[in-house]
């Protein structure tokens, strides 16, 4: 009970940064030259000025900025996103088709990122100043440096071109038709390039936090009391040190959640996956603002599920926050 | 087009002693000693993706690559790019030009099993060609009716003379049939089969997944005896071109059209002998580079400054370091490649020459000033392809040479066209000029006064020119073939003269395909025709 009050609380806490977000993306969007009908007369190379007038009716663009501003936000107090002119479906189903990709992709990726951020993060505090430190610290510096989309694009050429190891893009294997657990097989492994590519970036941020507050918390009394009792190394680092150190990266997932969604634009590219990043971008292309506030809508509300998210888990991993609240 | 690097890498690749001979003039005719293969899936690169897949309702190339599997039209064009028919048998035009009778194909049915009759021709020229279609609204302005005396016969009536061979030129794009059951009630835009079309081609539509793949099935009552070969088609989705090259490297893709790659892969492709990069097949496509000048600025309203601007730009030079074999000189608004009205070089054209450039503009009254500089200017380039801006920064560059200083504006395609042909906060811009078979359908369009503001690729540059305008309007009414070629003859002459849009470079898409293709690019719109005879060989 007290978790669903604490969710409500967040909730109302956040409407008035939603209202404040989607209005802000539509008047950003109106100040973009053109609209959706340029747009498709672009994709359609040629037209004539009486197809645009009667395409501008039929997407309400005919009417004044205001008006349309009003209309959309009052589809949306009755929870209608509106209908998609690039789609032509209604923008909620265009939405849930997209969101599988895309979320599967940031849990494998902020998950490898996490866990291998973790033990290496952990190996170097431990070995700090000496090689393992050095080795995994320059590794992790590298791999922070290197774009994405060349990163990506060096993955295709080496595990699917060289080795043929892994498919090349795609979200699955359109030929052969699976079902149960070869379907499950056949998407885990079109995606495993696409989520060491985003998650390596995330890697050396989580790897160097890890490190940082490992250090920290190593120098603590509470473990330099451990030590005391007579407790072994492992012991120690498992128990008291890794618990505490953990917290900064706990609060680095939820500000990376939102991230996450943007950065994964290049990597749902060079992959073609149909994820939420690349629709948001075809969304702008196309000038197609009930999709684009669609997405933002959709984003805020994921955003603020992954901080509700960790600040339970706060509460789990250091038990003073929770009583504090 | 200078295709000799492309066509050795497939000699020495296919060449077989036997075919020798063959080779040599068509290095395409080495595959006609074999048996056709029945079967097979066939991966195609799908670049952008359409609002909808019909090609009665929209003439783009992103549209014809699947829609034009599935539906057909009413006549293509054969290897030879003349006009043949289709789901029309025949066609003949009274002398006054203002009835054109079509026959149409018997036993020819509908992949949900109706046949397809005249109804559906008279349906969809009514109600799509004229209404909707890009284009097609234009040409079918002053078509008044089509009359059904029997389910084989449409008779189209129009108002002024249209003539023959312009109507056939333009029908390979603008002819594709819809059915008239499936659309005549409800709203034709909003209608379901625009995404899930229902044809007579070779080709049924299985099933679209947005963003990932588009899936057509072999329709095993095609009309032609024994086609299609192929099992199966599948569009997959890739928006990233370096991506794209992976996949046909990785033997995922099979097939890439409209330059759909950078020039560079493409390049380096045309190396690799399980590939084909080659031109042929897109004659029917060709596009040209343009310059447009707004002549509503007074610097670019005097023709010695559009001349002196035409003259400081090293077009050879720019083709031969950027574009390569993919591009050629171009000498008007009327490419090389359309046989029926390409006039010739002899027309005014404007080389490399950056004293007389300078000359020109001294002439017109525009001295260096205070750092060289004469007066600047705002250039948008279109963001369709790698090509234009490369060619915008060419511009840039060559004109700050003879004091002109350019001022570049990047937009995304909405933003463009809305600046261009709709604000007109432009001086300079550049994109593509597609010619599509016949300058009335196409290129007129781009010099004609009175275009209505904000129509994309038209005049609105602010170009009116009595002489022009009589010209074109002329040609698009005269029924004689060869009077009609001699009147764009003229046009391409005057347009050259007076300058209101530069087309310097002529290119025709670029075409990458597996070694495994069998009977591709034969025909000069091979992307966009329906496939009925492609194979693959094992």
């Amino acid at each position: 009970m007290r978790i669903l009050s604490l969710a409500g609380r967040r909730l109302a806490a956040s409407i008035p940064t939603l209202v404040l977000i989607l209005v802000g993306v539509f008047l950003l969007l109106q100040l973009a030259p053109g609209d959706t009908v340029d747009a498709m007369m672009a994709q359609m190379g040629g037209g004539d000025a009486a197809t645009a007038r009667e395409l501008r009716r039929f997407y309400g663009l005919d009417l004044s900025i205001p008006m349309q501003l009003a209309n959309y936000l009052w589809r949306l107090v009755r929870l209608d996103l509106g209908f998609s002119a690039i789609y032509g479906k209604p923008v909620a189903t265009v939405i849930l088709e997209r969101l599988p990709p895309t979320l599967l992709l940031m849990t494998s990726a902020l998950s490898f990122a996490f866990f291998f951020g973790l033990v290496f993060g952990v190996i170097a505090a431990r070995g700090v100043n000496r090689w393992p430190d050095t080795l995994i610290s320059t590794v992790g510096l590298i791999f922070y440096a290197t774009p994405s989309f060349w990163f990506g694009l060096m993955a295709i050429v080496v595990f699917s071109i060289y080795l043929q190891w892994l498919p090349a893009g795609g979200f699955e294997d359109i030929g052969a038709i699976r079902t149960g657990i070869w379907r499950v097989l056949d998407i885990a492994s079109h995606l495993i390039l696409p989520s060491l590519t985003l998650g390596l970036i995330f890697l050396a941020i989580y790897l160097r936090i890890m490190r940082a507050s490992m250090l920290e918390v190593l120098n603590l009394d509470f473990v330099r009391t451990a030590r005391a009792k007579g407790l072994d190394e492992t012991r120690i680092i498992t128990r008291h040190v890794l618990r505490n150190a953990l917290l900064p990266m706990v609060t680095l997932i939820g500000l990376q959640a939102g991230t996450m969604l943007g950065g994964s634009v290049v990597v749902e590219t060079v992959f073609s996956l149909p994820g939420l990043g690349r629709l948001a971008y075809e969304s702008v292309v196309q000038r197609d603002l009930n999709t684009l506030l669609g997405i933002v809508f959709v984003s805020a509300l994921l955003v603020i599920l992954v901080n509700f998210v960790t600040d339970l888990l706060y509460a789990r991993l250091d038990p003073r926050i929770a009583a504090e609240s | 087009m200078n295709l000799s690097r492309f066509e050795i890498n497939r000699r020495t690749a296919l060449l077989t002693s036997a075919a020798i001979a063959a080779n040599v003039v068509n290095p395409f005719r080495a595959f006609a000693q074999e048996t056709p293969r029945k079967g097979g899936v066939f991966n195609v690169h799908y670049g952008a993706e359409q609002r909808q897949l019909n090609p009665s309702l929209q003439a783009s190339t992103g549209v014809y690559i699947i829609g034009g599997k599935i539906q057909e039209n009413l006549v293509d064009l054969d290897a030879n790019g003349q006009p043949v028919g289709v789901l029309a048998e025949s066609w003949e035009a009274t002398p006054d030009g203002k009835t054109i009778t079509f026959k149409l194909r018997k036993g020819v049915t509908w992949h949900d099993g109706k046949p397809f009759t005249s109804d559906d021709v008279a349906f969809t020229a009514m109600n799509m060609w004229k209404k909707i279609l890009n284009y097609g609204s234009t040409l079918q302005l002053f078509l008044t009716a089509v009359d059904t005396p029997d389910p084989q016969t449409a008779i189209f009536r129009y108002e002024r003379p249209m003539p023959l061979n312009l109507l056939l030129r333009a029908l390979p794009d603008l002819g594709y049939i819809s059915a008239k059951h499936i659309y005549e009630n409800g709203d034709i835009r909003q209608n379901p089969a625009n995404l899930a079309p229902v044809g007579t081609g070779p080709f049924k539509f299985v099933k679209y997944e947005r963003g990932q793949y588009i899936i057509a099935e072999r329709n095993a009552d095609y009309w032609r005896s024994n086609a299609p070969y192929l099992d199966r088609i599948v569009w997959k989705v890739i928006t990233d071109r370096a991506a794209a090259a992976a996949q046909l490297e990785a033997g995922e893709l099979h097939y890439s059209p409209f330059s759909g790659l950078t020039i560079s892969d493409m390049a380096r492709l045309g190396k690799d002998k399980r590939f084909i990069v080659s031109t042929k097949g897109n004659e029917g496509n060709a596009r040209t580079n343009t310059l447009e000048f707004n002549v509503r600025r007074k610097e670019l309203s005097d023709i010695k400054v559009r001349r002196a601007i035409a003259h400081a730009i090293n077009v050879p030079f720019f083709i031969e370091n950027f574009l390569g074999d993919f591009a050629k000189l171009g000498t008007g608004p009327i490419p090389s490649t359309s046989t029926d009205f390409y006039p010739g070089a002899n027309t005014p054209q404007y080389p490399y020459d950056k004293a007389k450039a300078a000359a020109l503009l001294d002439e017109a009254g525009y001295k260096p000033g205070a750092g060289g500089t004469r007066f600047s200017l705002k250039l948008l380039p279109a963001p369709w392809g790698e090509d234009i801006s490369l060619w915008s920064t060419f511009i840039q560059q060559s004109l700050s040479e003879v004091g002109i200083a350019i001022e570049i504006v990047r937009n995304d395609g909405g933003g463009f066209l809305k600046q261009v042909y709709d604000e007109h906060a432009f001086d300079l811009a550049t994109g593509w000029h597609q010619y599509r078979n016949d300058p009335a359908v196409s290129t007129t369009v781009w010099y004609r006064s009175g275009q209505p503001k904000g129509a994309p690729w038209t005049n609105q540059w602010g170009w009116d020119d009595a002489k022009i305008d009589k010209i074109i309007d002329d040609a698009a009414t005269e029924v004689d073939p060869v009077k009609r070629k001699a009147l764009y003859a003229d046009f391409v002459r005057e347009a050259n003269t007076e300058l209101p849009v530069w087309m310097p470079i002529e290119q025709i898409f670029v075409t990458v395909i597996t070694a495994k293709a069998r009977n591709h690019s034969n025909t000069p719109r091979w992307g966009s025709s329906s496939w009925h005879d492609l194979w693959l060989s094992a």
